[in-house]
């Protein structure tokens, strides 16, 4: 893609690819950010450097949980507070910090680092589910939360995940799905509604 | 005469992409204008009305508003969800690979309302208690056939002479066809078809299919 900038090779034009390669940024804000930190602060550009390269350098995956992590066991994992009797099952680490955020829930997390989508080649072994099995064998949990997307491959990963692990004998949930709050009823899609409607409660 | 800027359509919706914070790049089938791409926008949020209507494998009656390049839904709502076959993985599985099928096979904005409609027979099946494998074959030898590339079964491609019935004969893919033993002589890449597969392709490719299904491949063979 044109930048604005012949590609010369000069370190203001690579600066200004590096951003445009980023999502959400074109070819205008890529030049912005980069005239802004041409004019910033030594030691400014030099956070921003090292903080790149110790997000690639520092942050792995958690042995236990595949969450992102600075240390290994992550915080989530290594916090004796938490409920090891259950465990929730997320496709990506910012589902799981969507459910955190809630603080309703205290147990464990596993991410699977996305869903099956046959279309996109994304089958089971591209996914966390070996490690899954894995680590609950012979372990303390009790409850297992399926927590994917309500898409058709979330639900189908939810759908793959109950079947693997119910010779285990551990009981299996899924989140509810229903109606948002507020959303307006008429314009609720049908399978929202009709699983809102299987899904009801006594108030 | 210039082109309205809103229209309606059926489609079903055979692909989809994420495309920037919260917005999906779908592909849909649609009944008046074939294979058009489309963004949904802001379908990711949980409160969005356009929600489960635009979903993978669904078919909904929708408002699109013609763009530079894409179109962006406006409006939604479902016709079918096909529900039986989204709880089935097997199923749900299935249905993905006709979708994959249709995108590959059509170019953009070719309309073709019998594929829509064999594309609708076919997730209909797909949801309903028949053999999905036989809706699938059905499916195949049909998609085939629209998009030009019809199997020959009765006579050979390569010199038009009738091929004997109940005998094991050479497809190939190339010649587009059954061959006759002379012509297949000189094809290097064939499949050898029983009797009665060639009979069975024959009963899918001239029926709707509907016989066969109820029963499955191996008992119609049998019937």
């Amino acid at each position: 893609m044109k930048s604005g900038f012949s590609s010369d090779g000069s370190p203001v034009s690579r600066l200004v690819e590096a951003f445009h390669k980023l999502p959400g940024i074109g070819p205008k804000v890529a030049q912005r950010l980069t005239y802004h930190l041409l004019r910033a602060p030594e030691e400014e550009a030099r956070a921003l450097a090292e903080a790149i390269l110790d997000v690639k350098e520092k942050i792995r995956l958690c042995s236990r949980c595949f969450n992102i992590t600075d240390i290994d066991p992550c915080t989530f994992c290594g916090d004796e507070g938490r409920d090891r009797t259950m465990v929730c099952v997320v496709e990506k680490p910012l589902d799981l910090l969507a459910v955190e955020r809630v603080g309703k829930y205290k147990g464990l997390y596993h991410v699977l680092h996305g869903a099956l989508a046959p279309n996109e080649g994304v089958g089971p072994e591209g996914l966390k589910v070996k490690e899954l099995l894995a680590r609950l064998q012979g372990s303390p949990v009790r409850e297992v939360i399926l927590a994917t997307n309500t898409s058709l491959e979330g639900e189908t990963t939810a759908m793959y995940l109950q079947r693997v692990l119910s010779p285990l004998g551990i009981r299996v949930t899924r989140l509810a799905r229903g109606l948002p709050f507020g959303a307006d009823l008429e314009y609720a899609d049908d399978l929202t509604l009709s699983t809102a409607i299987e899904g009801r409660q006594p108030v | 005469m210039p082109q309205p800027r809103v229209y309606e359509t059926e489609a079903v919706v055979i692909r989809k992409m994420n495309l920037g914070e919260a917005d999906r790049l779908l592909t849909l089938y649609t009944s008046s204008l074939g294979k058009v791409r489309a963004v949904a926008k802001g379908v990711r949020r949980p409160r969005s009305k356009l929600g489960g209507n635009v979903e993978l494998l669904t078919c909904s009656r929708l408002m699109l508003a013609r763009g530079r390049n894409l179109d962006i839904i406006t409006q939604s709502q479902t016709i079918d969800s096909f529900m039986a076959m989204k709880t089935d993985l097997q199923r749900t599985s299935w249905g993905l690979y006709v979708a994959e099928l249709v995108d590959r096979f059509t170019p953009e904005r070719q309309a073709s309302r019998a594929l829509f409609e064999l594309l609708l027979k076919t997730l209909n099946r797909l949801a309903g208690d028949g053999v999905g494998e036989t809706a699938l074959r059905y499916f195949e030898l049909h998609l085939l056939e629209l998009a030009g590339y019809r199997p020959q079964l009765s006579r050979c491609p390569g010199c038009n002479t009738e091929l004997p019935l109940s005998c094991r004969l050479s497809f190939s893919p190339v010649a587009g066809g059954l061959l006759c033993m002379r012509c297949r002589a000189g094809e290097p890449e064939v499949v050898s078809l029983s009797a009665d597969a060639i009979r069975m392709l024959g009963r899918l490719q001239d029926s709707d299919g509907e016989d066969v299904l109820k029963t499955g491949l191996s008992q119609a063979l049998n019937a």
